[in-house]
This record gives structure tokens, C-alpha cells and sequence, in this order.
């Protein structure tokens, strides 16, 4: 078990390096998701109220989109020059290079949570009534599309449609945590008056399925 | 016996040694039994069958020449002895292991090398070097000093290895690629066309790997059309067409097994 912890720590650190030098996040994923929340803001018609009481579906829809951008990514830097045969000849187990990928894309989607926090803030005029709440429930979601995000990232892989097919596969299965994580934020930044904490339950269950079942289907999705 | 003397002892030893991913292992093979033992061996991509009951058997310490034209079968089979497709049918053995059920122990002590470098393109070349050795389950000083002998053996130098590998040409991406798979330091090479996009530089330095580790025991396949280069390092060549081995000039030299079917014919005038 320790093995594999360290071989999950070993592939994250190459990822998020990776992420450093050549900064897509920086420089692609966080602009377009700002860019989709200034977005739903011209088709709201900028109306602060509406805009605040929407303020967390809106958040987490753009998540949800720049995900895909983060996962194809992540999958894509394996299969770009054939790397993905050489972790597959490493000895490596499966569960260690799943959990290093996803964790590495859970801190990219972290970051931009951040981002986007900010850009509710400063964009619609939301104010964070309960930041526990807001980052518990942030980080549980997070969880949740990182490591669906990889295990679909390398089920799309394996069908050789990467591109084209990962959204369709991967937004519906992402549902739940859309309506959980909005609802935890509901309750986190004002916006309606329900039990976000509940919701909350919702998205660590949701992220310890995901997380459980991503480390023992990798192996065989990642098989020719 | 060919390559039974050198660092990792004879064939027939059983010694211990350390390969990597925290474990010791042990030649399970002894003499007599060959590193790579097929027996009818078929695999089929889709309905296709790439290889159709292809026979060969390898011994350790050797190196064998895969000649034969594109699309003979000559790829597929060098992923096969990696483990990475399975056979739909036939005897499939490579370093002792049935590749039908362990092909995880087969994979962690192979090195292939194919048409991708499997480098990451913004990582520098060092740093591939380093994580493909970590990769393999080495620690850190281990890593450290199996890169360094890796690196001077492809003839590496510290200007090169600080650059991105993008910023690399195709030579010095597939020499870094050659000591990303040298840190491992496998009991069976696995390499497709080798020499391809590399200068006489990089070429000699392949050559000058492919040597030392037969020297250190191991044993090589080389996919290659660079016939008369591959010769001078391997007195085995084996033809394949149509996914069967239809020429097999043994260990020799001497041709034990003569070309009897069109695909042969083939095969020669191809790579003539």
C-alpha cells in the first residue's frame, strides 16, 4: 500500500510539473472558465440579484466544463508520444498511476475553484456566509470530478475518441455532483436557504465511490 | 550459451538480483530454456491475425535480427514479448513467465522501444530520464547513479539533458528515449527499427548499447531494415511474413530453417 501511495506521489509531482512548465491552466483552462461566467453574465443581463441567487450553479457548471479541459489534458500528456506504454512496462500498479492523475487534476481544479470564488465575488457581488462550508464542500466536489473525470479520461482513451466523446460520457455521470455541490454552495454563499451540509454527505460519498472504483477499473481500461 | 558470463552471472545461476519496484528476483530460467519461447503463437488486432502460429524460441544473451517487410508481423511481435497484447492462441513464454497469466512480471523486466519516444515534451530530458527510472521502483541514489551511466552511454551531454525535450531534435529524442529504457537495465531489449532518425553518432551509440547489454546478460530483439548495421551485431536473423517466421538462420549464422513460401520471397525482395 505504501508503494503504491509513493507511485501515485511520483506520477502527481510529473503532472503538476509538467502543468508548471507549460502552464495550460494558467494560460487556457482558468481564462475559459471566467470567460463562461462573464458570459452567464450578459445573457442574465447582468441583474446582480439574479446573478447572485444563480451565482453557484453557475460556478459549478463552468467547473464542470473546464474539467474537461484539465482531464483531456491529463489524459493526452500519456498518449502524446507514448508514454502510457512505458507506465504500463514500469511495474507500476494501475490504482498508483489513477490516483496520481486524478490527484494531480483535484489540485488544478482546487485552483480554479479559487479562481472562480473570486470571480463570483467580484463578477455577481456574492458574499461567502459560511467558508467551512465553502471549502469542505469545494474540495469534496472536487474530489469527485477529478477522479470520475480520470477514470472516464481513460475509458474515452481506450475507445481512441478521447476528444470528442469524453463530454458526453463524463457530464452526465456528473450530475449529481453538479446539484450537490450547487446546493452546498446555495447554503455556503446565501443564495437559497437549505441544509448544505446534508448536500455536502452527498458529494463525499459520490468522491469516495469514484475515487474506490477509478483505482480498481483502471487496470483494465487502460489494457489494449 | 552465448552471453552467459558477465555481471549477472551465467543463466544457469538462479543469482538474486535487484530489479527495480523494491523487489529481488530470480532467473527463474535455467539453461536449456529460453527467455523467449513461442509456440504457435497467434494474436489478432480486430479479425486480423498479425501473427498466425508463429514459432521461435530465444536464448539469453542473444541478439536476434527481425527482418521482414512492413506489416509482416515483426512489431506485433515484439509487443507480444512485452505482455502487452495477448495471444488468442498458442504457448507463449518469455523470462519463465506464461504471458497468458503474468504478464506483469514480464513487463517490469523488459525495455521496449517503438516508433514514440514516450518522453513528456515539457518535462527536460533529465527529468524523463530520472522519473522513468523512479518509475521503475528505484530510489533515489539508485536513480541518480543508473542515469548517469545510462546518459554517458548514449552519449548525453549536460547541455542537452537541461533542454525540454521539445525543444529536442528526433536523434536526441530517441537517444534520451533509448537512456530512459537503459535506467531499468532489462533482462530482454525489445527495440523497433533502433536506428531510425539518428545520426552516425547516435547510431554508434546505439550500437555501443545494444553491446553492453548483451555483455551484461541481457537479451535483444531488434526490429530493423538497416540490415547489413544489425548483422554486424547479431549472427541470428529471423524473417517473418505474414505473421509466421519463415526464415530462421540460427545461432550461427547458417540458415536452419530455408524460405519455402511466397511470403519469404517477399520479405527478401524488400528488404533487399
Amino acid at each position: 500500500m505504501r508503494e503504491v501511495f509513493a507511485d501515485a506521489l511520483l506520477i502527481a509531482a510529473k503532472d503538476l510539473r509538467i502543468e508548471a512548465r507549460s502552464r495550460v491552466l494558467v494560460n487556457q483552462v482558468a481564462p475559459f472558465a471566467l470567460l463562461v461566467l462573464v458570459l452567464f453574465g450578459f445573457a442574465l443581463d447582468a441583474d446582480q440579484r439574479t446573478l447572485r441567487t444563480f451565482a453557484p450553479g453557475l460556478l459549478w457548471v463552468a467547473v464542470l466544463l473546464a474539467s474537461l479541459l484539465a482531464v483531456q489534458r491529463s489524459t493526452s500528456l500519456e498518449h502524446a508520444d507514448g508514454a502510457h506504454t512505458g507506465l504500463r512496462l514500469s511495474g507500476m500498479a494501475p490504482s498508483s498511476v489513477f490516483l496520481g492523475k486524478a490527484a494531480a487534476v483535484f489540485v488544478q481544479l482546487a485552483v480554479l475553484e479559487v479562481l472562480l470564488v473570486v470571480g463570483i465575488v467580484v463578477l455577481y457581488g456574492s458574499t461567502v456566509e459560511d467558508p467551512l462550508l465553502l471549502v469542505v464542500s469545494g474540495l469534496a466536489a472536487g474530489v469527485s470530478v477529478a477522479a470520475t473525470g480520470t477514470l472516464y479520461g481513460a475509458l474515452a482513451s481506450g475507445l481512441g475518441v478521447r476528444e470528442t466523446l469524453l463530454p458526453i460520457l463524463l457530464l452526465p455521470v456528473l450530475a449529481p455532483v453538479l446539484i450537490g455541490a450547487t446546493r452546498a454552495f446555495d447554503d455556503a454563499l446565501g443564495a437559497a436557504a437549505v441544509d448544505g451540509w446534508a448536500w455536502l454527505g452527498l458529494l463525499v460519498v459520490f468522491g469516495l465511490v469514484a475515487t474506490v472504483l477509478g483505482a480498481l477499473a483502471h487496470g483494465a481500461l487502460i489494457e489494449d | 550459451m552465448p552471453g552467459g558470463d558477465g555481471p549477472r552471472g551465467s543463466v544457469g545461476d538462479a543469482v538474486p538480483r535487484r530489479q527495480g519496484r523494491g523487489e529481488v528476483s530470480v532467473h527463474r530460467y535455467r539453461d536449456g530454456v529460453s527467455v523467449v519461447e513461442l509456440r504457435g503463437a497467434v494474436v489478432l488486432l480486430g479479425r486480423f491475425p498479425a501473427l498466425a502460429g508463429l514459432d521461435l524460441s530465444v536464448d539469453v544473451g542473444e541478439t536476434v535480427l527481425l527482418q521482414g517487410p512492413n506489416g509482416a508481423g515483426k512489431t506485433t511481435l515484439l509487443m507480444l514479448c512485452a505482455g502487452l497484447v495477448r495471444p488468442a492462441d498458442g504457448e507463449v513464454r518469455v523470462l519463465g513467465h506464461d504471458l497468458t497469466v503474468e504478464r506483469r512480471e514480464v513487463r517490469r523486466r523488459v525495455a521496449l522501444l517503438r516508433h514514440g519516444t514516450g518522453l513528456y515534451e515539457d518535462l527536460t530530458a533529465a527529468e524523463n530520464i530520472r522519473f522513468w527510472a523512479r518509475a521503475a521502483g528505484l530510489g533515489e541514489s539508485e536513480a541518480t547513479s543508473r542515469a548517469a551511466s545510462a546518459v554517458g552511454l548514449l552519449g548525453l551531454d549536460d547541455r542537452l539533458l537541461g533542454r525540454p525535450v521539445h525543444a529536442l531534435s528526433a536523434g536526441q529524442r530517441r537517444r534520451t528515449s533509448l537512456a530512459s529504457l537503459a535506467v531499468r537495465r532489462p533482462d530482454l531489449w525489445l527495440l523497433d527499427e533502433p536506428h531510425a532518425g539518428l545520426d552516425q553518432v547516435g547510431r554508434d551509440a546505439v550500437d555501443s548499447l545494444i553491446r553492453d547489454a548483451v555483455s551484461a546478460g541481457a537479451t535483444v530483439l531488434v526490429a530493423s531494415h538497416e540490415l547489413e548495421r544489425v548483422r554486424s551485431l547479431s549472427p541470428r536473423v529471423v524473417t517473418v511474413a505474414a505473421g509466421v517466421v519463415v526464415r530462421d538462420s540460427g545461432r550461427g549464422g547458417g540458415t536452419t530453417r530455408p524460405a519455402c513460401t511466397p511470403e519469404a520471397a517477399t520479405g527478401e525482395a524488400a528488404d533487399a
